[in-house]
């Protein structure tokens, strides 16, 4: 009989998302929309990159490396500098995202210490697409290096200095894959459940469902297996467009990258249940879930800002936002190959936040008005 | 006594609710909580539908306290709010067969008992519930209160916002569900309804005014009452209140019912004797209230 309750119940609330396309279709079409924004539009466009160079010895080995960077599809050479001064207002209006400095003896030092460098500064304040750049750049001078080795046969190096400005702790340009998984999973359980937990309150149907001898816990628990099962497919959708479309590895293991996300879910399903106990409307569900998950997780996530950098205040306040544990963990699995063990601090940390969750929000559910 | 309220106080915050209501339900009557909106009616249900706490008081159901034995009340009441408070995006017969689960009940049990309302929506079934039309969702809504055989059943303002007809089908449903031995406890602004009710209180500002038959509060009413026709009202109203000869007067419906001070003013020769209704009784306890 129970069993038969729980089971209408969780039929009913598959009935509300199926019969609401217009949700479904965010809910389902958001992680690959955000998936396929963030991998193609935003990191892999490398293609005419405007650079900018200081070369004051106008060497033939420098000059060909500037002509063949020039001559590919992925750089433009607009901007010839006389000093490096020059270089700060470019970057400061956007209009170039490298800059190329020359030794003013750059082939002396090639032909006879047989290695010279090249600085190549990039505008790291996005991250992904400096590395990019600068690798294809490095790429390139490789290149030229190989010839000239074979043209001229003496042995000589020509090391490429890479300087990220404007935000030296470079992060993985992988780093979006985790963030937006975290981001999604907090917004669909937490958001999604909380908010369809409180549409009862305002359509009154929970004063109808209180007064009946369901049991609570059923209702909350009715709600959950919905958003659950979203949240899985929602996962593996991530990770398959991940794997195949961005063909960001997971070089660790795909068990325990499987097990930290279930167990980052069911986080996120009971925060979402602790905010519909708090409020009464689907305004203020919608305003908390936004403020209180969102932001920080986008921001003290270490998502898009590296939290080394941040003051010391907000370091210790990032240690309680879930995402930022998920996040590091679903790097160390997929993109640092780890092994389990090297997760154990994420996976304590994520248990404990769960159990302290649901008992909380267990113990805020009133079975009354 | 199937319902037993004693002392009864809500507040809300510094407003009070409901203030020291008292009142007894015995098996298988239709008791009618008739009063204008505000006056603490929903309040009142809710507390007895074990959905709110009272301040101070008890109220027992079927010898349950509301308190401590609510999860018992739970099994055997049915609870109609005063809004539509059905899944508008579930169709008619998933609407009931939900409710019946959340019962342990099922449609066929007890199908005898909603047979006559439901065959009026079964047309509909697979119509969402959003999309019925006012009369037809308190029809379902009854239905979905019914489906578990109730003891007591609660009705809040079920017929508020549904035209005549519907109304009128509405209270003869109640009266052959009283047959079957339900309690009913039914709560309505309309005044015309109060009469179909075995037992009526009147409530007003979160206190009950009168409790007593429809028949007996109609004779208690204290003053021979007379009524006027007649087109130009609005302007004599005023006229009439400065008239030394009446105790009161207002409008009801198409006519102005008054009571004079002592016999009839003789000069006005329209005016006819009526039989004081429930309405008449309630302006005439209300103003009593005010004065006290």
């Amino acid at each position: 009989m129970e069993y038969k309750q729980l089971v209408a119940f969780i039929k009913k609330e598959f009935r509300h998302i199926l019969r609401d396309p217009r949700t479904m279709l965010i809910l389902l079409g958001m992680p690959i929309i955000q998936i396929i924004l963030f991998g193609f539009a935003i990191s892999n466009d490398v293609k005419n990159t405007s650079i900018a160079v200081l070369d004051p010895g106008q060497s033939v080995t420098a000059q060909r490396i500037i002509k063949r960077l020039d001559a590919s599809e992925y750089f433009n050479v607009t901007y010839i500098l006389s000093h490096p001064k020059e270089m700060t207002p470019l970057f400061q209006e956007g209009k170039i995202q490298m800059a190329l400095l020359f030794n003013d003896r750059f082939d002396d030092r090639l032909f006879h210490t047989g290695d010279a460098s090249i600085q190549l500064l990039t505008d790291a304040s996005d991250p992904n697409q400096a590395s990019m750049v600068a690798k294809y750049a490095t790429t390139i001078i490789a290149s030229c290096q190989q010839e000239l080795v074979k043209e001229l046969r003496i042995p000589m190096q020509i090391i490429p200095e890479i300087h990220m400005l404007y935000n030296p702790t470079m992060k993985s340009a992988y780093n979006f894959v985790p963030g937006v998984m975290g981001m999604i999973l907090i917004l669909i359980c937490a958001m999604m459940t909380s908010i369809a937990i409180v549409r009862e309150k305002e359509m009154g149907t929970m004063e109808v469902l209180l007064s009946s001898p369901l049991k609570p816990s059923y209702v909350i628990f009715s709600k959950v297996i919905p958003y659950f099962a979203l949240s899985v497919f929602n996962l593996v959708t991530i990770l398959l467009l991940s794997i195949f479309a961005l063909e960001v590895p997971v070089s660790g293991s795909l068990f325990w990258l499987t097990m930290l996300s279930l167990l980052f879910i069911g986080v996120a399903l009971s925060l979402g249940i602790l905010i519909s106990t708090l409020v009464r409307t689907q305004v203020a569900a919608i305003l908390i879930s936004g403020m209180v998950l969102m932001i920080p997780v986008m921001l003290l996530s270490g998502m898009i800002f590296p939290i080394e950098n941040m003051p010391l205040i907000l370091q210790y306040l990032s240690n309680i936002v879930p995402a930022k544990w998920y996040i590091r963990a679903v790097k160390l699995f997929m993109i640092q190959g780890a092994s389990a063990k090297y997760a154990i601090k994420e996976f304590a940390v994520l248990s404990v936040m769960l159990v302290v969750l649901i008992f909380i929000s267990l113990k805020k559910f009133k079975d009354r008005l | 006594m199937k319902i037993k309220v004693s002392h009864l106080t809500k507040a809300y915050g510094t407003t009070d609710a409901l203030q020291d209501i008292s009142f007894q339900v015995p098996d298988g009557q239709i008791f009618g909580i008739i009063g204008p909106d505000g006056a603490g009616k929903t309040t009142l249900f809710r507390i007895l539908a074990t959905l709110l706490l009272p301040n101070s008081g008890t109220a027992t159901i079927a010898g349950f306290d509301t308190i401590k034995d609510y999860k018992k009340i739970r099994n055997i009441i049915g609870y109609m709010p005063g809004r539509f408070s059905l899944y508008q995006d579930l169709s008619v017969i998933e609407n009931l067969e939900l409710f019946a689960t959340a019962y342990h009940s099922n449609i066929r049990e007890n199908y005898h008992l909603i047979k006559d309302i439901y065959q009026q929506i079964e047309p509909f079934n697979d119509r969402m519930a959003g999309k019925l039309s006012g009369g037809m969702k308190q029809k379902l809504a009854l239905c979905c209160a019914l489906i578990h055989k109730p003891e007591v059943l609660f009705l809040d303002e079920p017929t508020t916002g549904v035209d005549a007809v519907s109304r009128k089908e509405f209270w003869e449903m109640l009266r052959k569900l009283k047959d079957q031995g339900i309690t009913i406890l039914v709560s309505t602004p309309y005044m015309d309804e109060a009469s179909l009710c075995d037992c009526i209180a009147l409530i007003q500002n979160g206190t009950f005014l009168h409790i007593d038959t429809p028949g007996k509060i109609i004779d208690s009413f204290p003053k021979r009452l007379y009524a006027i026709e007649g087109d130009q009202r609005t302007q004599n109203l005023q006229q009439l209140r400065n008239n030394p000869y009446i105790d009161s007067v207002y409008l009801y419906g198409d006519r102005m019912h008054l009571t004079f001070k002592e016999d009839p003013d003789p000069h006005l020769p329209e005016v006819v004797l009526v039989t004081p209704s429930v309405e008449d009784c309630f302006i005439w306890l209300m103003k009593k209230d005010s004065y006290e």
